[in-house]
């Protein structure tokens, strides 16, 4: 099971989601950096959370515009599963692969605190190990994760199962609740919150063991 | 030839920025001022003499990476 991490300037998970990676498959992801056109062959591919670019012009905008997210969207397109947490969430939208923008919190305050998510949807290859209407509790620390697409786009996605998380108290004025979009082939999901901080008693909980598990699980 | 392009979240998008600068001015005491948005300005030199070509150029810049049409609207200005 090989995996890749691709590293933004100012990515600042890129090590936690390495090390949650690692313990899910026993094997260390290819660290990739962001000037690079060619991306190794892996069978799962996850952007990290942080800063890139310093949230310069908008979040996520020029890391979804460096050389090595050309390959990635590729990859992305022929059906490799790809994760975006936080800034790489962000990258997503940006890149088109996920729908809608991620806004200023509507408070206006960074969030930084571990919040509920309730299981929207447990057929996804992201979320199939845990049982639907579960309750996970991940941290967010962000400044930008307010989700916006307009409504008719907002109706589509919850048609079609593609909310995978939803907040149970919102933190940051997110339409609808949502937390985390799968894309409309089921390969790509991004999510604010970071399973990748919970994976060791440790760390202050288990969720995202349990999640990291079953999402390597499933494209195993 | 110089671009000035503006841009601005789309009506109906919340401007918690916006909404922050409008009750600090009203806390300063300045009354009646509604509607506050905050939008940003980008201005550059382009090698272009030609405003078409200018213009054409700031255009796919904006959609290319400038301007986020999720949510943003943009307005290109061409000075000489």
């Amino acid at each position: 099971m090989k995996t890749a991490v691709i590293v933004f300037p100012a990515s600042n998970c890129d090590r936690d989601i390495a090390v949650a990676l690692e313990q899910a498959t026993g094997a260390k992801p290819a660290m990739v950096w962001h000037g690079d056109t060619d991306l190794p062959d892996a069978d799962f591919y996850a952007l990290p959370g942080g800063f890139s670019y310093g949230d310069y012009l908008r979040a996520g905008a020029m890391a979804a515009k460096s050389p090595i997210m050309q390959a990635v969207i590729d990859k992305a397109k022929a059906g490799a599963p790809v994760i975006g947490v936080c800034n790489g969430f962000q990258v997503l939208c940006e890149t088109g692969l996920l729908p809608g923008a991620l806004m200023r919190n509507a408070g206006l305050d960074f969030v930084c605190r571990t919040v509920a998510l309730r299981v929207e949807n447990n057929q996804s290859i992201f979320t199939r190990g845990f049982e639907k209407g579960a309750y996970v509790n991940f941290p967010v620390a962000h400044h930008d994760g307010n989700y916006y697409a307009d409504d008719e786009t907002l109706d589509r996605l919850e048609g079609e199962g593609r909310v995978a998380f939803r907040y149970v108290d919102n933190p940051n004025g997110s339409a609808r609740d949502i937390a985390g979009l799968i894309n409309d082939s089921g390969n790509v999901l991004g999510m604010m919150p970071h399973p990748e901080r919970v994976i060791s008693p440790l760390l202050g909980g288990t969720d995202g063991a349990a999640f990291f598990k079953g999402l390597i699980e499933a494209v195993s | 030839m110089r671009a000035k392009i503006t841009i601005t979240l789309k009506n109906g998008v919340l401007d918690p920025q916006g909404a922050a600068i409008e009750s600090a001015l009203a806390g300063l005491g300045f009354e009646g001022a509604e509607g506050v948005r905050q939008g940003k300005v980008i201005e550059m030199k382009l090698a272009e003499t030609d405003e078409a070509a200018a213009r054409a150029k700031a255009e796919d810049m904006c959609k290319k990476l400038l301007a986020n049409p999720v949510m943003e609207n943009y307005a290109i200005e061409i000075l000489a």
